[in-house]
């Protein structure tokens, strides 16, 4: 097959520029695309624009000063309910935000998706969400109702990051788990994705119950990238659980003097192979259970 | 020492709050019944075990089970699963109003108005907490009750909330067009009152005190003017049934660590045995 999208987490990173929309995939803590943002921390990427339903990917990257704006409902790693990083981010008063309902969120990934402006919708109204983004606009129903609904526009990304269970070389991809969120709205909202995997096949052959775990189409996928275990720390069923244990211990680390710093060498400098080590291997990334809720 | 003294002793305040969070749900017809956190989850599962059965609750994850899952590790236990519910699903459910949610926010005002975004200047938050997640929408689209483990004017608002997340009864925040008819603000589930929004143009009213609390004591407590319940009473002690199926829904005691020191929900109970 002539069609071949594998790349590397560097050559893939490196496709992207300063000051790019990048949208990241995922829910908080769960099926985050943690080996792409690694690599973007280990890139020299910043002014970026960042839309995502956040987690450990919006901490870190605000940690490491790379995000100029957040577009998102929400942050946080669940079990620990606040991310110090965003926290300290978003209360130092540098972070330009667009802070969003998560339903809304959901629709400007539509309208992007859908290559509308706007898609209307009530979720907003009466609410600060309008009053502290002076961006959002209202339109009046053209029909006898006149109702009013928050135009919601369109999000459109530059790139969309997802971590998927399996992939081909072609971007064919299989997304498993209970619950696999809006990364399919991700990759229609964005010019260009780049999936990474646990397991990356030459070409898919599915029977029609397993192809149901294909919810986007691979023309939207531009790059594909092996990286196993790379939603760590964050869970990703069926394959792993969170790793509360780290996810303590980056926490922990933004209560220390230099921490962060001291968080990035000692995990994400060396290289993503390097991490992996660091955190005990795939195999024990592997057996780490699944939440219970 | 008779039974019932047994029981007044043994009963935790947490408990009361389980079976009055319950309460919010009686009557509710065929919905999501969305209890986020120890106490409302607890309080929707009572209320399906006992007095609605017909409600949908799914296991916090993605699916929807027949039967309430127990909190924490469950051992062999297998959840009841007899549908799906992504949060893509949620969405559509909370657009089409079938929920009923109980949260707790971090601020709550005299219009209903809650807070889960950030305390101080926006631009340069003192505190900055999780975002306004989804209370725009639900607060818009379905009915909403709430949960306060810490009854004071820091979460009772004397003004507005900081940052309104979830949208309440403030006529200023609404132009002509805006349709407003589906917020349906429902009970506040405190560690001192139960309140509703029943007052005259949808006013906090009081509605019941737990067991040695004063209306002056709540009112001391709140950022902005409370009614009283013309039937204000006192929040009723679990029954045994109902302390029996809180438990094993609740194996491993979550709900003892939700309140500070796990207080009894009788007061003088403590204070005499102090």
């Amino acid at each position: 097959m002539a069609l071949d999208k594998t790349t590397t987490l560097q050559a893939a990173v490196a496709s992207l520029q300063d000051g790019m929309t990048l949208g990241i995939g995922g829910w908080g803590p769960r099926r985050k695309p943690m080996a792409l943002v690694r690599e973007i921390l280990r890139s020299s990427l910043r002014d970026l624009t960042v839309v995502s339903y956040g987690g450990p990917d919006v901490g870190m990257l605000c940690a490491a000063g790379r995000v100029r704006k957040l577009v998102f409902p929400f942050v946080t790693l669940d079990a620990i309910p606040l991310e110090p990083y965003y926290r300290r981010a978003r209360e130092s008063g540098v972070l330009e935000v667009m802070e969003l309902d998560e339903g809304m969120f959901e629709w400007g990934l539509r309208a992007a998706g859908m290559r509308m402006s706007f898609l209307p919708t009530r979720v907003g109204l009466g609410s600060d969400v309008l009053a502290r983004n002076p961006g959002l606009r209202t339109v009046t129903s053209p029909y006898d109702d006149g109702d009013v609904y928050v135009a919601m526009p369109a999000l459109k990304l530059d790139a969309a990051l997802l971590h998927v269970n399996e992939a081909d070389q072609l971007g064919n991809t299989l997304l498993d788990g209970h619950d696999v969120y809006f990364d399919h709205l991700y990759a229609r909202a964005a010019t260009r994705t780049i999936v990474s995997c646990e397991r990356l096949h030459a070409q898919l052959a599915l029977d029609p119950a397993r192809a149901q775990a294909n919810r986007f189409e691979r023309y939207l996928v531009s790059a594909v990238v092996h990286a196993p275990a790379g939603a760590h720390p964050t869970s990703f069923g069926p394959d792993y659980g969170w790793d509360m244990a780290h996810l303590k211990h980056y926490c922990a680390s933004a209560l220390a003097a230099e921490g962060w710093a001291a968080y990035r060498a000692d995990f994400i400098d060396a290289g993503e192979a390097a991490y992996l080590d660091k955190c005990g291997g795939a195999v024990r990334i592997g057996r780490l259970p699944l939440p219970v809720f | 020492m008779s039974e019932s003294t047994a029981i007044t002793h043994a009963v935790t305040l947490a408990e009361l709050m389980i079976v009055a969070a319950s309460e919010a749900w009686r009557d509710n017809g065929e919905l999501l019944a969305s209890g986020i956190t120890t106490i409302p989850r607890l309080g929707a599962s009572l209320a399906k075990l006992t007095h609605s059965p017909e409600l949908l609750m799914t296991d916090s994850e993605a699916y929807l089970v027949s039967e309430p899952v127990p909190l924490g590790p469950r051992g062999d236990y297998q959840p009841k699963i007899e549908g799906y519910l992504p949060f893509e699903r949620v969405f559509e459910c909370v657009w089409g109003g079938r929920r009923h949610a109980m949260i707790g926010p971090t601020q709550i005002d005299r219009w209903g108005q809650t807070n889960l975004s950030a305390v101080g200047d926006y631009a340069k938050p003192k505190s900055a907490v999780l975002g306004v997640r989804g209370l725009p929408g639900n607060s818009l689209c379905h009915a909403n009750s709430f949960f306060v483990p810490n009854h004071g004017p820091r979460v009772f608002v004397s003004g507005e909330v900081d940052m309104v997340s979830g949208v309440g009864y403030n006529p200023a925040r609404w132009q002509p067009g805006m349709r407003r008819d589906d917020i349906d603000l429902r009970l506040i589930v405190t560690d001192l009152c139960v309140m509703d929004f029943e007052g005259p143009g949808h006013a906090v009213r009081v509605r019941s005190l737990h067991p040695g609390v004063s209306f002056e004591q709540v009112q001391a407590a709140t950022g902005f003017p409370l009614i009283a319940a013309p039937n204000l009473g006192t929040t009723p002690l679990p029954s045994a049934e109902q302390l029996a199926i809180i438990r094993r829904l609740d194996p491993h005691n979550l709900r003892g660590s939700v309140l500070r020191d796990n207080p009894p929900a009788v007061r003088q109970a403590a204070e005499r045995a102090a």
